[in-house]
């Protein structure tokens, strides 16, 4: 076959196979060069304590465990605040509005500029408002507030999503049934746009674990372990920013330091992926 | 049999209630980006009526303590580094969708999908101290310092190019199949297809990736601190450090008061005014009159 | 709580269209002038119609003509379609639906509802029959699984999944879901039931049996079927009402007891429609 009827051999043809695949290529070998990099130096500091001790000397010697234990803290208040709002604002978007309706519009155009706001400048706001205003100061409260409103656009989008994937003929033949649009949104609803408001959760937790930013001046510096939310605490991700910028002699921390964030997200990322695939078909399955 | 003879009264129902509960969550959601904008100008309106917006754009430098606020260089730091990587990640991204869709083995496709999505995910902080550490001292060694804005366009480059990649291999998925097949029928090559048919095809979702990817590169904050030197001057070449808005919100806030503190909401302000044209472009991409 | 109809002795099969069980003609819908729009464009327009208690109404006519429109009107699930907008009166045994004030939720529990493809919700067989019971207030477990059980045999369907009832209702075949969606209207005791093209999603032996017991659920039920079998409405119809397009919007044009309408019709489009020569 390929001697009576040869591939053509178009100069440009080629020029463009040999962009493609160099710009895949390239691509690749910097991800690769990144990440090889960062496990390479880090792996050598990583152990249980180096993840339970605290940091000593600025952070140069002594392990994160502060440090990890405010992670937690600012997503875990990010989360209590933004989970209420983001999945009732779902609902009523996906459910309770028309596409045409002017309370929909409005609040789905606010959201769409919401996420395209800059961090630092959620900063700025995070800073005015909950620090300021409300007199919060720079605490885990006001960092998780603030995380709270920045990732609440996606949490929303995705589990929106979520429940327009529901057949409509859920809504229709519980509706013909009599059964109330609570009721149908409880039992059949909820149950079936769960693997879509997973995927916003973990996306949304991602987003705020690997944020800098934004908690800058909203949660603050202290390396200390936290004793009450409203005490200042530092983010894994500030750590490696002050470790990097503001400490000679702390790279080799902040390699241990930005190894372990950048397995926390890939686990988070590997969880979404996961579920987006598989969560829903089992959800179906298994009912 | 008689239940809805009595119907006529109404009654406050769990649904009613649901809605409106529901409607108070939605109302909170959707007052944050109000919120925001509203505090920035309430914290940057001391200055704006001290000193007048124009002022931001004619002093001779940027120097607080001393009552000089001029944005300018600033402005152009973040134009040059977004403007850099723009151009070099939207060709390298577009090109790594097509790869995924047309040239690579399917299971190869998968895997380089799953390798964009992972770098999207990696933190701007891992980036920059990346950059820091590796990126930095390699180009030090061609022209000192290294701290440039040469690596802030390479680490904005890494950053956003998953974003247009994404974006541009979701609208390469949703080019219909019988183009493809009217494309093959009539014998023309891959590359062909895909600018004669593919890319026309797709052209509202590419352009809507470059859209978030601009706005990606002006946000960013920490990644670019680290890398491009911080020095507040308008770059003369790519080896020059440079300083952008939101690096100098960073760096100047934790100190910044009164007119000072006012001067770098004005600069939030300025970030929200471009992120806000963005939006406004995507809106127009979207309705479809890029193809007018 | 309504207490639940006993479970009646096997209906007699009729001989279709010699011996209608619904032999006086007694209203129970009345359609006065029903008009409908989505949004600027007309779905149907000025629709009169009176629909007997206890009979089966047949809807015929070409497709886009607004016969499911009417139907979801009779249920008010037009609520569900923001931009719909139904004027004219129906009036159900004597009650305004259309007034704004009607509890839809008491409505639609009043009037059971057959969709074109069997749409069973992913629960067990029972759980989909308990469910709606549940909702509407029955809760004593010896209540529900009777009312089960009898709704199941009313659709016959007890005998081929009783040993089951906590599999998923997916799993049935399309025939046999379709009898569960009718079982689990009957199960809520309406007094009417609206049927869209119930049996054309299926294959022919599951057509025949579902058209074998909506023929059963005549007396019992007043049943609103709309159908693009002329055949079956021919086999099943006591009443018959052929709707047409007219100006790009659907009318009704001629209604009447089946055996006029099928054998000797006013109309010319009728017969033309009847006879096999247009729509």
């Amino acid at each position: 076959m390929a001697e009576t009827l040869s591939r053509s051999q178009n100069p440009r043809e080629r020029l463009a196979f040999v962009l493609v695949w160099g710009a895949a290529a390239v691509v690749t070998a910097t991800f690769c060069w990144l990440l090889g990099d960062i496990l390479w130096h880090g792996l050598s500091r990583l152990s249980w304590t180096f993840l339970t001790a605290p940091p000593e000397s600025a952070g140069r010697r002594g392990g994160i465990g502060p440090i990890l234990v405010s992670t937690f803290l600012i997503l875990g208040v990010c989360l209590a605040v933004s989970l209420p709002i983001g999945v009732g604002t779902a609902i009523l978007l996906a459910e309770f509005t028309s596409d045409q309706g002017l309370f929909g519009r409005m609040t789905r155009r606010s959201l769409d500029v919401l996420a395209g706001v800059p961090s630092i400048v959620f900063g700025l706001f995070g800073n005015a408002f909950f620090c300021k205003m409300l007199g919060l100061g720079f605490s885990i409260l006001s960092g998780g507030l603030t995380l709270a409103c920045m990732v609440l656009p996606i949490l929303i989008r995705s589990t929106e999503e979520g429940f327009r994937a529901v057949p409509a003929n859920y809504r229709i033949s519980a509706a013909a049934l009599g059964l109330s649009r609570t009721t149908t949104l409880v039992h059949l609803l909820l149950p079936a746009a769960v693997p879509g408001l997973l995927v916003g959760l973990v996306l949304g937790v991602g987003r705020a674990i690997a944020e800098t930013a934004a908690l800058i001046f909203t949660s603050g510096y202290v390396d200390r372990m936290p004793e009450s939310l409203l005490d200042s605490g530092r983010a894994l991700s500030i750590h490696i920013f002050d470790l990097s910028m503001n400490v000679s002699g702390g790279d080799a921390n902040a390699y241990g330091s930005a190894l372990v964030l950048v397995v926390l997200l890939l686990l988070i990322n590997g969880a979404a992926s996961w579920l987006a695939t598989y969560g829903l078909h089992r959800k179906i399955a298994t009912i | 049999m008689t239940s809805l003879h009595s119907n006529t009264l109404f009654h406050w129902s769990t649904d009613d209630f649901l809605c409106w509960f529901l409607r108070g969550l939605a109302g909170v959601a959707g007052t944050i980006v109000i919120l925001i904008v509203t505090f920035l100008i309430m914290e940057a309106l001391p200055v704006l009526q001290g000193i007048g917006l124009l002022r931001f754009f004619t002093d001779p430098s940027w120097h607080p303590a001393e009552g000089f606020y001029n944005l300018t260089p600033m402005l152009w730091g973040t134009v040059f580094a977004m403007a850099g990587s723009v151009l070099i990640a939207t060709p390298l991204g577009i090109l790594s969708a097509v790869f995924c869709h047309y040239y690579a083995p399917v299971s190869l496709g998968k895997l380089y999908r799953r390798l964009i999505e992972l770098l999207a995910g990696i933190p701007s902080v891992v980036y920059g101290f990346w950059g820091l550490v590796v990126l930095v001292p390699m180009i030090g060694e061609i022209h000192p310092p290294g701290q440039s804005l040469l690596a802030g366009i390479l680490i904005l480059t890494i950053m956003i190019l998953p974003t247009i990649a994404l974006m541009a291999d979701a609208s390469l998925a949703n080019v219909p199949q019988q183009y493809l097949r009217g494309a093959a029928a009539l014998g023309l090559p891959r590359w062909a297809t895909i600018r004669g048919v593919v890319f026309p095809a797709a052209k509202s979702g590419l352009f809507t990736g470059v859209i978030l990817e601009t706005g990606r590169a002006i946000g960013e904050t920490m990644a670019i601190l680290m890398v491009c030197g911080n020095v507040v001057q308008t770059p003369s070449s790519l080896f020059d450090p440079i300083r952008t808005l939101t690096a100098n919100i960073a760096l100047e806030m934790a100190y910044a008061l009164g007119d000072h503190r006012a001067a770098l909401f004005v600069s939030g302000l300025v970030l929200m005014a471009m992120i806000v044209a963005l939006a406004i472009a995507a809106e127009w991409i979207s309705r479809g009159r890029i193809y007018g | 709580m309504t207490p639940l109809k006993p479970l009646a002795e096997p209906c007699p099969q009729y001989l279709p269209n010699d011996e209608p069980a619904c032999r006086k003609p007694h209203p129970f819908v009345d359609v006065d002038r029903l008009s409908l729009h989505y949004g600027a464009k007309l779905a149907f327009q000025d629709v009169t119609l009176s629909i007997s208690k206890g009979c089966i109404t047949a809807l015929v006519g070409p497709s886009g003509c607004g016969k499911t429109s009417f139907l979801t009107c009779l249920n008010r699930l037009t609520d569900l379609i923001p931009t719909c907008l139904v004027s004219g009166r129906i009036m159900i045994d004597k009650l305004d639906i259309l007034a704004p004030q009607t509890d839809v939720i008491r409505l639609r529990r009043r009037i059971g509802m057959i969709f074109q493809k069997p749409n069973p919700f992913p629960l067990s067989i029972r759980r989909n029959l308990e469910f709606p019971l549940r909702e509407h207030g029955v809760r004593d477990r010896t209540q529900l699984g009777s009312a089960i059980e009898t709704s199941l045999r009313d659709v016959g369907l007890w005998d081929e999944v009783k040993d089951r009832l906590d599999s998923p209702a997916l799993a049935l075949s399309g025939g046999q879901q379709q009898r569960l969606c009718i079982a689990r209207s009957l199960a809520l005791a309406p007094e009417m039931l609206l049927m869209d093209e119930p049996c054309s999603a299926l294959d022919p032996i599951s057509g025949g049996i579902v058209e074998d017991l909506i023929v059963r659920l005549r007396g019992r039920y007043t049943i609103v079927i709309v159908t693009h079998n002329l055949a079956q409405a021919r086999r099943i119809a006591d009443h018959a009402a052929l709707f047409w397009v007219h100006n790009e919007a659907g009318r009704l044009i001629e209604t009447g007891p089946a055996k006029q309408i099928f054998e000797e019709p006013h109309d010319p489009l009728t017969a033309a429609y009847v006879s096999g020569m247009r729509g």
